[in-house]
């Protein structure tokens, strides 16, 4: 872990990995007096924290084996018919069929979110399912698409443009400002894919 | 009970002090991008600092009140027509039922504050009433013949207040940002004193800087992160960018500086093809573990 200020009112915290970030701001949550606490791959922002917060102090508490607290489950029907599945499967070496098999067969965490209100990064591929990213962007991405990039596994709560492989789309709605979350998949949360019938 | 929207110029957003909390979910804070003068209009109108008002870009905007009201406007310096009379510029302006209010355009600066007496009461949106122009999260874009719900009157205006405006100096005084490492020395080091020239597809999202490339170490691809208001943002182009208000909550290349939360409304303000100066200030990165 490794502390930097940033600015006078906020400080960035550098952990090994998504994993670490997620737990560290579940932690950090009702102990540190922050407005804003952001995790992303490998850090987690604390921001709007008051004059003179001994962070590196408040901090020693947490170790990385501090486990996140359990976030809720959702299952996410998927209907697996999106225009990269079988470039996917190329990368995978496998069929398509078989895609939608591995990808209904892990457990997503939703590790932080970015992009757009609701996108969460979702965890859980194994580094060798790594896929790139599209060598031109879509300029229109439908919201409910389900993509991949790199490791990572995306719902488009809204539609955008966008550059991650697209496989398959879900009616769920990812977000709604209206709701009390407002954010379908928000960090911590535990994601199951099935196939839509 | 109402305002309307007879032109809403350039841009024109509802803004108030911003939502907080909600970063995580990947939504940006929002909110007026030259906070101190928001919060003096509010403050001449006899608001809570948190009441909604209007931004304008440049342009101005021309409303109708259809109910006696206080207003103030305030930021850009512009010129202030109700009913056809020309009105004072930061004080209260008692405006009667049915009248027609100009402001704008800017004489100079970007954007104006204009402040009703019980504020803007359209439908908060988590918390907020204030637009953000990145993912469009809160009231939508006010368009001409859009009647926008005004709040009860608070208190009374705030006349007695003595307003002493001083031109800002168009200088951003810079912390010393999380990834400041990814810049040379001597780049860091250039950057005190540097002009850079404001660009002009500068918005509520983010200020461009366009000057001398600041030249970076090759560090490889750095993973997304939190990013704060004020950050200063490099791109592989060298041409620095300031996150403002409307700025996405994580991003992906290094901020190698923070702009003084002091300064920010010089940021709000700074017209593109202006000339800023940027200025390091000494303080020492401070860094544990």
């Amino acid at each position: 872990m490794h502390i930097t200020q940033v600015g006078p009112r906020a400080a960035l915290v550098e952990v090994a990995d998504a994993a670490e970030a997620l737990s560290l701001a579940g932690w950090v949550r009702g102990r540190v007096a922050a407005e804003e606490v952001v995790p992303a791959a490998r850090t987690v922002l604390l921001d709007g924290l008051g004059p003179g917060t001994d962070l590196a102090a408040l901090l020693a508490g947490w170790s990385p084996e501090v486990p996140a607290p359990p976030g809720p489950w959702v299952t996410v029907p998927v209907v697996y018919d999106g225009p990269d599945l079988e470039a996917v499967a190329a990368h995978w070496g496998c069929s398509a069929g078989d895609v939608v098999v591995r990808h209904t067969a892990h457990v997503f965490v939703s590790a932080f979110c970015g992009f757009s209100p609701g996108f969460a990064y979702l965890s859980g591929l194994p580094t060798e399912l790594a896929v790139p990213r599209l060598a031109s962007p879509r300029t229109r991405v439908e919201a409910g698409s389900v993509a991949l990039a790199d490791a990572w596994c995306g719902i488009y709560p809204t539609a955008s443009p966008g550059g991650w492989q697209v496989i398959g789309r879900t009616d769920l709605t990812l977000w709604d400002p209206t709701r009390e979350q407002p954010a379908l998949l928000a960090p911590g949360t535990r994601v199951r894919f099935v196939e839509a019938s | 009970m109402t305002l309307v929207v007879l032109d809403p110029g350039a841009l024109t957003t509802v803004q108030d002090r911003g939502r907080r909390g909600w970063a995580h979910l990947g939504v940006p804070r929002a909110g007026a991008l030259d906070a101190d003068a928001a919060a003096l209009a509010n403050r001449l109108v006899g608001n809570e600092p948190d009441a909604a008002l209007l931004e304008t870009t440049l342009t101005g905007v021309r409303v109708r009140l259809e109910e006696a009201r206080t207003l103030a406007v305030t930021g850009a310096e512009c010129d202030v027509v109700v009913g056809g009379r020309s009105c004072a510029f930061a004080e209260p302006v008692s405006v009667r039922a049915g009248a027609e209010v100009q402001i704008g355009p800017a004489r100079r600066g970007v954007r104006s504050y204009l402040a009703v007496s019980g504020g803007l009461a359209v439908a908060p949106v988590l918390g907020s009433r204030s637009t953000d122009t990145l993912a469009w999260v809160g009231p939508p874009l006010p368009q001409a013949g859009d009647k926008l719900p005004l709040g009860p009157v608070a208190g009374p205006p705030r006349a007695a207040d003595v307003v002493v405006r001083r031109p800002r100096e168009a200088v951003l005084r810079l912390h010393r940002g999380p990834r400041a490492d990814w810049v040379t020395s001597q780049a860091w080091d250039a950057l005190d004193g540097a002009a850079y020239t404001v660009g002009a597809d500068s918005n509520r999202i983010g200020l461009r800087l366009e000057g001398r490339a600041v030249e970076r170490v090759e560090r490889g691809e750095l993973a997304s992160e939190g990013v704060v208001l004020g950050a200063v943002q490099l791109p592989p182009s060298g041409q620095p960018v300031v996150f403002l208000h409307d700025h996405p909550v994580t991003g992906g290349y290094p901020v190698i500086a923070v702009v003084d939360p002091d300064d920010l409304g010089v940021c709000a303000q700074l017209r593109p093809g202006e000339e800023v100066a940027l200025r390091a200030l000494g303080d020492r990165r401070r860094s544990h573990g």
